[in-house]
């Protein structure tokens, strides 16, 4: 298949300062991202799954340019959008969008639908003065809302049709890389299949691609084409979804999939157990990240940082930062729940 | 069939009432909260009154704030001047009704101006943060370390005493609070997820500050901004008492406080009456602050 490459991140470092003492000294940085790289095609969906903390929301904002990031590029269509003025970057940012987790605190509860939906075509001056409001209608059908709704405030919609509205403010500059952090999580579960029935469904009509950003396996594997997996800052498995679902080869990767529930009472799932709790990104461990909860960890673990690889039995850009792919038996360490 | 009418009128009524905006709903509910709480009440009517006097009180009095006369001085309260005259025999009523304009203007003019100055550097350090941010509160920590009245009375010492001088210091020093204010709501507004979606569509600061932090910095504004009032007054007049404020022959209630000093003995209420002017205005302004900071509190039903 050919595919043209739209976005690309070469060695993303996102530190944030910690300050104290007098004067605001940095005392320490809370290595939020360090060191990721990775690309998405035009029209692929590709998901960031991870625990909380681990920087999957960070690499998004740092995208985005919410935060800005401490080192490496984000190569845009080409561009290194870090290296762009203000001017050239809010040109660029009609091209970049993001829909937030929480639908309620998304929407300025002061305004109208009309007026968000206005708002961001106004900043872009993407929409002429005179179709603003036909483009309007147009976008809240696309999301499944209805005409009359137009005038409503936010808090008389339901946490749905909320985010309903906050996938058409992101729509509205007609953008081509949406960013979707966490953007199901905080609804229900039946609710949640309608938004991402409507993302599939948008991603085919208007060509576009998605970065979607989240902790629930489930979701991500009905939704995305390529899977990356972070641990504390750190991408440790990339892979096809197939690949990461099917035949995970990171450690991690496996303990987390393992914690998927399976609708089957009757049947006993097999669990990796991971003890303790995530170390803290101010003073990450040396060496493999994970060596602190593995229950594979070796001397060479605390020792040197795994490279992300692809070894036998793993299709072509699959790959996984860990010394022992092939060596861990996982047989050894389930336990039967 | 009637029947079904009617519900379709309810029901539209209902829907009628669903859709007033949220500024609308809130300040429906404030007033509802304000209602409850008698002292604000009390508090928001004698601002009313204080405001109507101040206004159209000076048309209807028949002696004049400068009417100088010796076969009346030192007068107690009588039928015809109705809180007494003073040592010069000027009516004491007629003065403090003019002196409620002074105090109301004093009052409003000091706080608008302090509290302009004070939500721009709120919010410019708020928003800004950082090295901006430090400097600025620093050098506002340093201005709130005096005691409030000592900062005014030493600016006035500099700028010469005058009542428009008095406005300039008491809006210097009520400047650090409201910056403090509204850099603390700005603080907690721009981590909003709907300020961050803005900025992801390149809105600029000045759109971000007016559109969306601002007005989520209104009520502790309100808040801060009645109750400074009541502090203004306070300090205006006390400036006034010692000197540094109004000067004579004005009607400024603290100025009058201090003519009355002399002779608190013999003639107490020359110094009385001005005395619980000031009370009263001091009093209503904090009740009605009080109240609306108990009704604008998110917590309280």
């Amino acid at each position: 298949m050919n595919q043209t490459q739209l976005l690309k991140i070469n060695g993303l470092k996102q530190y944030f300062p910690i300050r104290g003492g007098f004067f605001g000294r940095k005392v320490n940085d809370v290595k939020a991202v360090d060191d990721i790289s990775f690309e998405i095609n035009k029209g692929e969906a590709v998901s960031i799954v991870g625990e909380s903390g681990c920087g999957k929301s960070t690499t998004g904002r740092a995208i985005l340019r919410l935060d800005e990031p401490t080192e490496g590029t984000i190569e845009f269509n080409g561009v290194d959008l870090l290296s762009l003025k203000r001017k050239d970057m809010k040109k660029a940012r009609k091209d970049l969008q993001i829909i937030f987790q929480d639908p309620y605190a998304s929407l300025n509860p002061r305004l109208t639908v009309r007026q968000i939906i206005y708002e961001s075509m106004d900043i872009q001056k993407h929409v002429k003065r005179q179709d603003r409001e036909a483009r309007m209608f147009e976008l809240l059908e696309l999301v499944g809302l209805q005409r009359h709704q137009a005038d409503l405030f936010p808090h008389e919609f339901s946490g749905g049709q909320r985010q309903r509205v906050g996938i058409a403010r992101a729509l509205s500059v007609d953008p081509k890389l949406i960013v979707c952090d966490e953007a199901v999580s905080a609804l229900d579960v039946s609710i949640q299949a309608q938004v991402l029935n409507l993302l599939k469904k948008l991603q085919k009509e208007m060509e576009l691609t998605y970065l979607f950003i989240s902790h629930d396996l489930g979701v991500v594997r009905h939704i995305s084409d390529r899977i990356i997996v972070m641990y504390l800052g750190k991408i440790v498995e990339i892979g096809d979804n197939e690949s990461i679902f099917e035949n995970p080869k990171h450690p991690y990767t496996k303990a987390l999939l393992s914690a998927i529930p399976v609708p089957n009472p009757k049947k006993k799932s097999e669990r990796i157990l991971l003890e303790g709790d995530v170390p803290s990104p101010i003073d990450p461990p040396q060496g493999c990240r994970f060596h602190t909860r593995c229950p594979f960890a070796t001397d060479l673990c605390k020792e040197e940082t795994p490279q992300l690889r692809t070894t036998d039995g793993m299709t072509e850009n699959h790959q996984a930062a860990c010394h022992y792919i092939n060596e861990i038996d996982f047989e050894k360490v389930k336990a039967r729940v | 069939m009637a029947n079904q009418d009617e519900k379709l009128v309810k029901s539209e009524a209902s829907f009628m009432r669903l859709r007033t905006s949220p500024k609308m709903r809130s300040l429906k509910g404030f007033y509802r909260k304000l209602k409850r709480n008698r002292a604000a009440l009390v508090g928001g009517y004698l601002i009313i009154l204080l405001m109507i006097i101040a206004t159209i009180g000076p048309f209807f009095l028949s002696h004049g704030i400068n009417d100088v006369d010796y076969t009346v001085r030192l007068q107690p309260p009588s039928s015809e001047f109705w809180l007494g005259t003073d040592h010069n025999g000027r009516d004491i009523f007629s003065r403090i009704i003019y002196g409620a304009q002074i105090t109301l203007i004093v009052g409003f003019l000091s706080v608008i101006f302090g509290g302009v100055a004070g939500v721009v550097i709120g919010i410019v350090s708020g928003y800004y943060g950082g090295k901006i941010d430090a400097v600025i509160m620093r050098i506002m920590d340093v201005l709130l370390a005096f005691p409030g009245i000592l900062l005014a009375l030493a600016i006035v010492s500099i700028l010469g005493p005058s009542i428009i001088n008095v406005i300039y210091a008491v809006a210097i020093y009520s400047v650090p609070s409201f910056a403090r204010i509204v850099r603390g709501s700005t603080l907690a507004t721009k981590e909003l997820e709907y300020v961050d979606a803005s900025r992801a569509l390149g809105a600029s600061d000045f759109r971000l500050i007016f559109k969306h932090i601002l007005p989520n910095v209104t009520s502790p504004l309100i808040v801060q901004a009645t109750l400074s009032i009541a502090t203004a007054i306070l300090t205006a007049s006390g400036l006034s008492f010692l000197g540094l404020g109004a000067q004579p022959p004005s009607p400024e209630w603290g100025a009058m406080l201090n003519d009355g000093r002399g002779y608190m003995y013999d003639s107490g209420y020359i110094a009385l009456f001005p005395g619980l002017a000031i009370v009263l205005a001091v009093l209503a302004f904090n009740l009605f602050g009080d109240g609306i900071r108990d009704a604008l509190d998110p917590k309280t039903k």
